[in-house]
């Protein structure tokens, strides 16, 4: 009986092996995903049964609560679910690069980056430039912070190239040199409402439209696949460098391609729901306990945690306080951070 | 560094003699600049008639020594921090202490209508000494004592677990926002005098305590083991440094909000200039953070007139290379 779903083209240039348990697991996820995002759309303010909720989204003509459905609560959903995904998986690439379970976009300063390039871009570029420039900018700001983290990191003359430890370190305390700045700018900046840019930081996707999902999805739908594709190296990046390259993996043109993806999926994210902590690193620890067997399943795994994460932090925030409507981010960090603390104490002993 | 015993000496006073200048600096110069002869005039020759007189009594006096204040208690606090770790990466706001004594100010705010000074300075000291127990039973005990970093995760945790706490206590209660969040970025501006008040008590009684401990500081720096062989109480100096480190921290976040890096640059430098004797490095720390803060919060009215950029921020612009070159290091061990 064989273990894995093999998919292969002709000439073996693509190879994707897939456990078959952990494809039964993920279909799990997927459905758990989707059950949840029908629970999102169903609760708020307004209470709409599963069964008109489905109704709607099947013949949205016909439907009275076609408002609240399709342009408040479909695409708000849809955000979450999309930046919960493109922050695991860049999470779960990224813990997986530099072999340090503790990395992931928000704690090493990449998600601050691509922060600060959307306030900046935000602040005094908004009027002129076209929105559709916010994720470019969130991510070219936050791949310029992951070149510098990476140099600075940098010991020349080691074999290891880059010590995760001190990865880590110039990370946190780049991470902080950015919110102080991107405070700068909040504070000097001409945004009239300082109190909404700060809700922005926190991570929200209150007010979601469509044009932001659509905007959004490209990003998500060619990265997350890129780095399937690139699933099997992943694995062998996990060794060290010598083992990986004795396998015959062009060790370092692999790790600039999946950083690419890492960085580009926080940024993405980032640009549209502001600093959402802690999915990153979150996802992944779940995901490897429950579908981490694989490269694949990790990714997977991942992508769709993170998007749980995400959607279920939303949907608590938009109902647990009525009336008042509470960023996600409040409410993932909550649930992250003493997550990362119990992390921390496990590691001690 | 600075060796022999007149060299020494002349280095302190150096040192003083810049607290002095910056604190001049930090009166005289502003929107409103004003010759150095108007400053003494209007603190020892008060005329109440003149304008510029008015504003060094009524603004330029209370934020210069607000910033001596906080700003030589985080040079203290970090000093003193770095000594009992044995780690150059500790400091109030790296290790969760700063975010700790925010939240609980920040909770106290929202449901407790306190309106004296005080009760907020006991809340920030509780704030501070919860965080300090967490980070240090998180990262100081167990294995994890070996490796230098693990406190300072322990303290990245710490930090974000508080400021979301404190994020999420801000949106309830936007009212507020709009005020607290220069003061979450740092702020010396904008105090009476008269705020400082309360907190002089627990800074005196701070300063005496750490003079009193000097002689086990040093010993600190040493091995836990070496120092008990010499007669040391460790857990006892340790229990007393954290009470000093939690006035001096929760203090300072209690009158000025969140200024980082000021208590892990200062450190560096002192060390840098005196060595590893404390009676020379901690009242060196103290006059060089507090000039540090001065300095700053001068600067902090020149970079976007007419607004001033909270200078917590600036503190961080400077205190980020100070970290990554001692992060660089092979070991940040001191």
């Amino acid at each position: 009986m064989t273990t894995h779903y093999l998919f292969r083209s002709t000439s073996e240039a693509l190879a994707l092996a897939v456990h078959r348990q952990t494809f039964k697991r993920c279909l799990v996820l997927l459905g758990l995903t989707l059950g949840l995002l029908l629970l999102y759309l169903c609760l708020g303010s307004t209470r709409i049964p599963p069964m008109d909720v489905i109704a709607t989204l099947i013949s949205p003509d016909t439907s009275e609560h076609r408002f609240v459905i399709q342009t408040l609560r479909l695409p708000r959903g849809l955000l979450a679910l999309l930046v919960g995904a493109g922050l695991g998986v860049s999470g779960a690439l990224l813990q997986q690069l530099v072999r340090n379970p503790l990395a992931s976009p928000d704690i090493i300063g990449i998600s601050d980056g691509a922060a600060l390039g959307a306030v900046l871009f935000l602040a005094w570029l908004a009027g002129t430039v076209s929105l559709t420039w916010l994720p470019p900018v969130a991510i070219a700001s936050a791949a310029i912070t992951a070149t510098v983290i990476y140099g600075l990191a940098w010991t020349p003359g080691s074999t290891t190239a880059v010590a995760p430890i001190r990865l880590v370190l110039v990370g946190i305390a780049l991470a902080a040199a950015l919110k102080a700045v991107a405070t700068l700018v909040l504070v000097m900046s001409p945004l009239s409402t300082t109190v909404q840019a700060y809700i922005w930081l926190t991570g929200t996707v209150y007010g979601a439209q469509w044009q932001d999902v659509t905007r959004l999805l490209p990003w998500t739908l060619t990265l997350i696949p890129v780095a399937m594709l690139a699933a099997r190296a992943l694995t062998l990046l996990g060794m060290n460098d010598e083992q990986s390259r004795g396998l015959g993996l062009a060790v370092g043109r692999y790790r600039l391609l999946l950083l690419a993806c890492s960085v580009g999926l926080a940024g993405s994210a980032v640009a549209f729901a502001g600093g959402m902590a802690f999915v990153g690193l979150m996802a992944p620890h779940l995901a490897r306990r429950y579908t981490g067997q694989t490269s694949t399943g990790l990714i997977l795994g991942a992508g769709l945690t993170g998007a749980c994460l995400v959607l279920m932090a939303d949907l608590l925030g938009r109902v647990a306080f009525l009336p008042q409507d509470l960023p996600a981010g409040i409410f993932v960090s909550g649930v992250g951070a003493p997550f990362f603390i119990y992390l921390l104490y496990r590691r001690r002993s | 560094m600075l060796s022999t015993l007149p060299v020494k000496a002349l280095g302190l006073t150096l040192c003083l003699a810049l607290l002095l200048a910056t604190t001049l600096a930090s009166i005289a110069l502003g929107q409103t600049a004003m010759s150095f002869a108007t400053v003494i005039n209007a603190l020892f020759n008060y005329d109440a008639s003149q304008i510029e007189h008015i504003i060094v009594r009524a603004n330029r006096l209370n934020r210069a020594v607000l910033a001596a204040l906080v700003g030589s208690s985080l040079a203290i606090a970090g000093t003193l921090m770095q000594a009992m770790t044995r780690n150059g990466l500790a400091s109030p706001s790296l290790l969760g202490i700063n975010a700790g004594a925010l939240f609980f100010v920040a909770l106290a705010f929202t449901f407790l209508s306190l309106t004296r000074l005080q009760d907020y300075i006991y809340i920030a000291f509780f704030g501070a000494a919860i965080a300090g127990l967490l980070v240090y039973s998180l990262g100081m005990t167990g294995s994890a004592s070996r490796s230098p970093v693990s406190i300072v995760l322990a303290g990245a945790a710490i930090t974000a677990l508080f400021l979301a706490f404190t994020q999420g206590l801000l949106i309830l209660n936007r009212e507020s926002l709009e005020g607290i969040l220069y003061w979450l970025g740092g702020s010396v501006a904008g105090k009476p005098l008269s705020s400082v008040v309360p907190f002089l008590p627990f800074y005196g009684i701070a300063i005496v305590g750490t003079a009193l401990l000097v002689r086990q500081i040093n010993l600190m720096m040493l091995d836990d083991d070496v120092a008990r062989s010499l007669g040391q109480r460790v857990v006892i100096t340790r229990l007393a440094l954290g009470v000093v480190i939690v006035l001096l921290a929760g203090g300072a976040v209690a009158l000025a909000g969140m200024i980082g890096f000021i208590g892990l640059i200062i450190p560096h430098l002192a060390r840098g200039l005196f060595g590893r004797d404390h009676r020379w490095v901690l009242p060196s720390a103290a006059m060089l953070g507090a000039s540090l803060l001065l300095g700053a919060d001068t600067l902090s009215r020149f970079i976007v007139p007419p607004q001033e950029v909270p200078v917590g921020a600036l503190t961080a612009l400077v205190g980020t290379p100070v970290f990554i070159a001692i992060a660089r290091k092979r070991s940040p061990t001191l």
